[in-house]
């Protein structure tokens, strides 16, 4: 680990005029930018620790009847709190799934989308990489890629965006609340990350110094709180980043699909929603016909980067399951295994 | 750079020089202050040995920086029994075999005692079991782990419930 300086802002002015500088990064947890910084990818010289940021700790119902969530709130709280959880409970399983309950604990709900890649080339400073240092090249390209993009992804890079939590969130509509030395604007988590393009190492509409405040969810989003799931496919039961994601919400009328919400996680370099898929699901009958011409469709423009056309089947399948799932209805009770595609009906044991 | 860290650490007031801001809690606790309870078994978020409860949820010592902890509350390993007089997570892991080597047993006892404190799983050994995957154990002794959790779970349940009688 390089050698920072520690800066401990009392207001968020005070932390943007200090975010400004280059070399400066923003600390949360530090669940991921402390694990970066030992294994050498990130070197700043000024650490600005902003956990002791009055206000950004807030999970309040707006007037509007949306819900704003400020930056700091920490993953496991997210999850548990009585009216967030039952609002949005895909959300809060998206959150359950992911990582440890001591990283969930610690981890912020900024660090969360702001979180990077987790292509194993990018993490070793010894191989190439764009991201890191561009116009490097990609050893992803000829390495180890059976877990990289399917959509969205460059000949420059390949990586995926690893967040569980930004996968419901992107079906859902919410955005992002950010304060910076020009003021403060709000932008759709859909376009909060950027697609790799020629310059991956440009991987949100971030500019110096801003600072996320707060995340926004419109009212709209509690209206699907009855069919809503998240599924999520390891390569181990629990404590593991996903393979392939899916977060399905539905407003269903008789039996009838009046409106969809649909995202992919861990196929793009962000959570990807799948618009046109919702389309060809409105005013379908909730059958595993429609589920799988909407998952045909969501997948529509995938291409496998490497050794990955495995994805691109199990995406289908698990989008399917989880609009299935949705379709059932959300459980009372979190399931016992959040996310997980092992869940067995409540009350059996997956193990003996 | 020089700051002080004041924290409290197993229910003591301390003040530490901290000459090098990259020290984490973990370095902190094993390499200053002489606490090597707490293991380091990866360093990098993905073992959970270093579990330790920071303001009474458990975290991973590893992944935090030890200037953040400016005025938290610390408990390590070595905070958690009364003298000689074990706590209940310890003790049932003694009487279940929730260990073989012993090297992940701290993080695991810390993290037993968050999990118990969130009251989450209630007593649903699947759901134990999840909330304890921060935890790998490389002996494999988590049937005990498990069997140790519920047991010392309902005994603190039946200890508050005893108190609130
Ligand atoms: C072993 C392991 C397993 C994991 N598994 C999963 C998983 O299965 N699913 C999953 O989704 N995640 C997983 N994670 C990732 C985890 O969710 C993230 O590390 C965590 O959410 C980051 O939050 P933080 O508060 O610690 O952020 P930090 O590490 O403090 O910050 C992360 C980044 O965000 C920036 N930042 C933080 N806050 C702000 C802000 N307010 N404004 C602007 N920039 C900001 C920082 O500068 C930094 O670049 C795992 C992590 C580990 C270590
Ligand atoms: S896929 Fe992206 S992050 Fe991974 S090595 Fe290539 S450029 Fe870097
Ligand atoms: S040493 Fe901290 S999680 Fe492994
Ligand atoms: S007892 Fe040996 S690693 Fe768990």
């Amino acid at each position: 680990m390089n050698r920072f300086d520690y800066l401990r802002p009392a207001s968020v002015a005070e932390a943007i005029s200090a975010g400004r500088k280059p070399g400066s990064a923003y600390l949360a947890a530090g669940t991921n930018l402390l694990d970066l910084m030992k294994g050498g990818v990130a070197r700043p010289a000024l650490l600005i620790d902003i956990t002791r940021l009055p206000g950004l700790d807030g999970i309040e119902v707006l007037p509007n009847g949306g819900m704003r969530v400020g930056a700091l709130v920490r993953n496991s709280d997210l999850a548990y709190h009585p009216v967030f959880s039952k609002r949005h409970p895909a959300v809060a399983e998206a959150l359950l799934s992911g990582a440890s309950a001591q990283l969930r604990n610690a981890a912020t709900v900024a660090g969360n989308l702001l979180q990077r890649t987790r292509c194993a080339y990018f993490y070793d400073t010894a191989s190439a990489c764009n991201k890191r240092e561009p116009g490097a090249g990609c050893d992803a390209r000829d390495g180890e890629n059976h877990l990289h993009a399917v959509l969205g992804w460059s000949p420059e890079c390949i990586a995926t965006h690893p967040s569980d939590f930004c996968v419901p969130l992107v079906a859902l509509d919410a955005s992002v609340e950010i304060e910076g030395p020009t003021g403060s604007r709000v932008v759709p988590l859909d376009s909060f990350h950027r697609l790799p393009g020629s310059e991956p190492q440009l991987e949100t509409v971030l500019s110096p110094g801003e600072l996320v405040v707060a995340l926004h969810l419109p009212a709209s989003a509690a209206g699907y709180a009855a069919h809503s799931r998240y599924l999520k496919v390891r390569e181990r039961t629990s404590y593991a980043f996903a393979v392939v994601s899916a977060a399905a919400s539905l407003r269903l009328e008789g039996g009838v699909v009046s409106e969809a919400r649909l995202a992919l996680g861990g196929v793009a370099l962000k959570p990807w929603r799948a618009r046109a898929a919702e389309q060809v699901l409105a005013g379908r009958a909730c059958d595993e016909a429609a589920f799988a011409e909407a998952a045909e469709v969501a997948l529509a423009d995938a291409k496998p980067s490497g050794d990955n056309a495995f994805k691109i089947e199990l995406a289908r399948r698990i989008l399917v399951r989880a609009l299935g799932l949705a379709a059932a209805g959300t459980p009372d009770r979190m399931p016992a295994l959040p996310g997980s595609v092992f869940a067995q009906p409540e009350g059996l044991a997956l193990h003996a | 750079m020089n700051s002080t860290l004041s924290f409290t650490l197993n229910g003591m007031r301390r003040e530490v020089a901290i000459d090098d801001p990259r020290i984490t809690l973990l370095d902190l606790l094993r390499e200053r202050l002489d606490l090597t309870g707490t293991k380091k078994g990866c360093d990098r978020g993905q073992c959970g040995a270093c579990t330790v409860l920071l303001n009474g949820r458990r975290v991973n010592a590893c992944l935090t920086l030890a200037l953040s902890c400016d005025d938290a509350e610390v408990l390590t390993i070595e905070g958690l029994s009364e003298g000689d007089h074990l706590h209940p997570v310890q003790a049932a892991f003694i009487e279940h075999d929730g260990f073989q080597c012993g090297f992940c047993t701290p993080g695991q006892i810390m993290s037993a005692v968050g999990l118990i404190q969130e009251g989450q799983a209630g007593d649903d050994p699947e759901r134990v079991r999840e909330g304890m995957s921060g935890n790998l154990c490389r002996c494999g002794a988590y049937a005990g782990i498990t069997a140790a959790v519920l047991e010392a779970q309902a005994q603190l349940h039946r200890q508050t419930q005893g108190e609130a009688a």
